[in-house]
């Protein structure tokens, strides 16, 4: 058992620190740090720098542009990646269809849908949940109905995130309804241009416009845009949201909010003095970290034990890292808004091109507060995590 | 980075959990708390068969050199098998100080006795007002001749009815809460001058409250500078502190077992209770917070090498916290779960509650332990 990291991976954490210090855009990186919201061109300019790295699809196999690199590589990528900060690749594309079609997708769609991804020339989105599907998601109605070499495709999805950018969509449809419920759905993948989809976006909150809703009226795609087999999209969706397994605890993301609640924390006044040295408050922000720190162990552990035994058994304590990931994101941001206090009020009213330039970065604090109760919803809320310790780990 | 244990930690790890589920089911345990001073020497004498009570000490003074990790291995079986002998106070604490500050000739005189069993030691630390701090001591030292001259009252010493040897801290100089002037002194339990007032503990050990009155021990009594060995005491609790992290994780994880069990064969209204949503998704959080203390322990066991004390001190104190919430967390429910069954004296849970309990009020709560991490700027 030990802790230290090899020479050659901290020497690979240098050369990951190093590189982001010369590459991420020093605006992108502020807008990050003060909580606001990246236009579509910033995001895309630095993945596709990222991706020319070779970066931008680290952990996919070597022989569709991945890295090749070991468990603790990638966490320590990560880890730098969020704690820089610098936007993370865009896990729909990278993350979530790119293995899907790999995976499962034949040589043509593989060599014309992956390089796509990997340098976002095609920004896309999830078609998963509906407004009567969402912890039961097998319950999807929207339906593709086979007509000669096409499918006709009609329903609605909904909480589709950036929706608004998307060139592309992937989407669980109904192929077979006299089938059981996981056993009649497919995955298809189409232009977010095609003829009869309309996107509506929907204003979370925090004021932002983070998702859609998606409607598709007779949308026409050819069949071949299916991945996979038809009616084995329950199987490839389940692949999908069971393949990012260590990200969702977001260490490194909770570190940077730390830091820098420490540091804004020296800076603002409470009673004559920094609120820093508020007994209280300082307990509550060691209590947060010390919870942190549980987590980033807990997270090793997984990570070591992928990089020894590989990824098929996933290792139980996996199960803890959304849970407890989540709220620790949680609780970042209510101790922001504890040290900023009544400047927590002001409202920076977006523009209309999403952007929330206009305030202080003060003001970005409540939104941020407010956004982030989203954390322990969406991915498989806290209480379906619940439901998986229970079945898969306790055996109840 | 590696979390594994090595081929020759998975077999101390199979050979404890072999001996204890041979020797310590429920039942036993209840016969073992009757006999003299509250454990078994018969159980004792198969721990120093097995090698387990000279783990620690290095091999030129007769141990196994073992480290923090089989040291965790040990704690961690122990309290899956809520374990009544005096593992802490003898071999960490004890072993502790000799390891750490012991001159050769109390090494020879301490060490063979502690790994054949035939000697167990005693931590004289509490004092009425101490409370969570160590510097923090009113018995007294006053030097005579080559020797010394202790008195002082000290409270809740485990297994203080039993040892052979008392493990003293007494103050050489100045005031009460001074950091400086704190020696530490090894007194032989039928010296004259000591008085003992045992008494079973709420988890089913046993402690005494003892007095020293003008006792002579000679000028080798003294682990140490007998004038500056807080930093030793520190170094050492902090030790205990790791080994009672992994002790409560063994216990976390056989109140989670057994409360599993337990939620999967219960019925009522027709059905096992853990089909109910409200039980499982209780025991799913039960299983979180025994996995986070997991990773503490593991963290505290590896910090235990830090070269920086006050890095080591404050990572063991992140630990603390986080077991302390946990076993709370874990404890509480692991009742609640059971229902009427869990407050009687016949159902095991009960007693691993009992026990957990206590080491959250053992050389620092939860609280004492955050309050450290905050003041010594957090932990990020």
């Amino acid at each position: 058992m030990d802790l230290a990291f090899t020479r050659e991976e901290q020497a690979f954490r240098e050369e990951v620190r190093s590189f982001f210090r010369d590459n991420v855009p020093p605006d992108t990186r502020r807008k990050l740090v003060e909580g606001r919201h990246l236009s579509k061109d910033e995001m895309v300019t630095w993945w596709r720098i990222l991706n020319k790295k070779g970066w931008g699809t680290s952990h996919w196999p070597t022989q569709y542009g991945g890295t090749g690199w070991t468990s603790v590589q990638h966490y320590i990528f990560n880890e730098e990646l969020q704690s820089y900060p610098a936007p993370q690749p865009l896990a729909f594309g990278v993350s979530m269809v790119g293995p899907v079609i790999y995976t499962f997708g034949n040589e043509e769609q593989k060599k014309k849908y992956l390089p796509r991804i990997a340098n976002v020339d095609d920004w896309w989105c999830q078609g998963f949940s509906e407004p009567g599907s969402g912890s039961d998601l097998a319950s999807l109605k929207t339906k593709a109905e086979r007509k000669g070499d096409k499918w006709i495709i009609n329903g609605q999805k909904t909480w589709t995130t950036l929706a608004q950018h998307a060139d592309m969509i992937f989407c669980l449809c109904r192929t077979d309804a006299s089938a059981k419920k996981q056993m009649g759905i497919s995955f298809i993948v189409f232009p977010m241009k095609s003829k009869g989809v309309t996107v509506r976006p929907i204003q979370t909150i925090d004021g932002g416009v983070e998702v859609n809703e998606v409607f598709f009226d007779d949308v026409e795609v050819p069949y071949e845009n299916l991945i996979g087999e038809e009616n084995k999209g329950w199987d490839y969706a389940k692949f999908l949201l069971g393949n990012e397994r260590t990200g969702i605890a977001r260490v490194g993301v909770s570190k940077e909010r730390l830091r820098r609640i420490r540091d804004l924390a020296s800076k603002v006044e409470s009673g004559g003095k920094p609120i820093i040295q508020d007994a209280a408050f300082r307990e509550k922000l060691a209590a947060c970290e010390i919870e942190l720190k549980a987590l980033e162990l807990t997270q090793l552990r997984v990570v070591a034990d992928e990089g020894k035994h590989g990824k098929g058994k996933p290792n139980p304590a996996s199960s803890v890292l959304k849970i407890k990931g989540s709220e620790i994101q949680q609780t970042t941001t209510e101790l922001l808004m504890e040290v900023i206090g009544p400047f927590a009020a002001p409202y920076d009213v977006h523009g209309d091109d999403g952007s929330n330039e206009a305030m202080d970065w003060t003001a970005q604090i409540a939104p941020s507060y407010f956004n982030n109760r989203k954390v322990s919803i969406y991915g498989g809320s806290n209480e379906i995590q619940r439901n998986i310790i229970a079945k898969a780990v306790l055996g109840l | 980075m590696d979390f594994d244990l090595t081929e020759e930690q998975r077999l101390l790890k199979d050979s404890i959990d072999g001996l204890l589920t041979d020797s310590y089911d429920f039942e036993s345990r209840k016969k073992y708390m009757k006999e003299k001073g509250g454990w078994s020497q018969a159980v004792w004498g198969k721990l120093a068969e097995q090698g387990l009570l000279g783990l620690p000490f290095a091999e030129p003074d007769g141990g196994f050199g073992g480290g923090g990790v089989e040291t965790m291995i040990v704690m961690e079986a122990l309290g899956k098998a809520l374990v009544l002998e005096p593992y802490l106070p003898t071999v960490v604490i004890g072993g502790g100080f000799l390891r750490h500050a012991g001159t050769d000739a109390q090494k020879a005189a301490h060490v063979p006795g502690i790994v054949d069993g035939s000697k167990t030691l005693a931590f004289a630390q509490l004092e009425k007002n101490s409370r969570y701090d160590l510097f923090d001591v009113a018995t007294t030292a006053k030097k005579k001749g080559d020797g010394w001259v202790i008195d002082g009252e000290k409270f809740v010493v485990l297994n203080g009815e039993n040892a052979d040897t008392l493990i003293v801290t007494a103050r050489t100089k100045g005031n009460r809460r001074d950091t400086t002037g704190i020696g530490v002194f090894l007194v032989p339990a039928s010296a004259k001058g000591v008085t003992k007032k045992s008494y079973p503990t709420q988890d089913g050990l046993h402690a005494a409250d003892i007095t020293f009155t003008g006792v002579e021990v000679d000028g080798s009594a003294a682990i140490g500078n007998p004038d500056d060995s807080l930093a030793l005491i520190e170094r050492v609790v902090d030790e205990a502190r790791v080994a009672l992290c992994a002790e409560a994780v063994g216990l976390m994880d056989e109140s989670l077992k057994t409360t599993v069990e337990y939620i999967k064969t219960r019925k009522q209204f027709g059905v096992a209770i853990g089909s109910f949503q409200s039980l499982q998704h209780r025991a799913s959080d039960m299983f979180v917070a025994a996995e986070q203390a997991r990773s503490m322990s593991m963290f505290a066991t590896m910090a235990s090498d830090f070269t920086d004390a006050k890095e080591r001190s404050n990572a063991i104190a992140a630990a603390k916290v986080q077991i302390g919430k946990s076993l709370k967390f874990v404890g509480q429910q692991a009742i609640q779960l059971h229902g009427g069954i869990g407050m009687t004296m016949e159902a095991k849970i009960g007693h691993y509650f009992k026990r957990l309990t206590m080491i959250e009020n053992t050389f620092g709560d939860t609280d004492y332990h955050q309050r450290r991490v905050a003041d010594a700027g957090g932990l990020v």
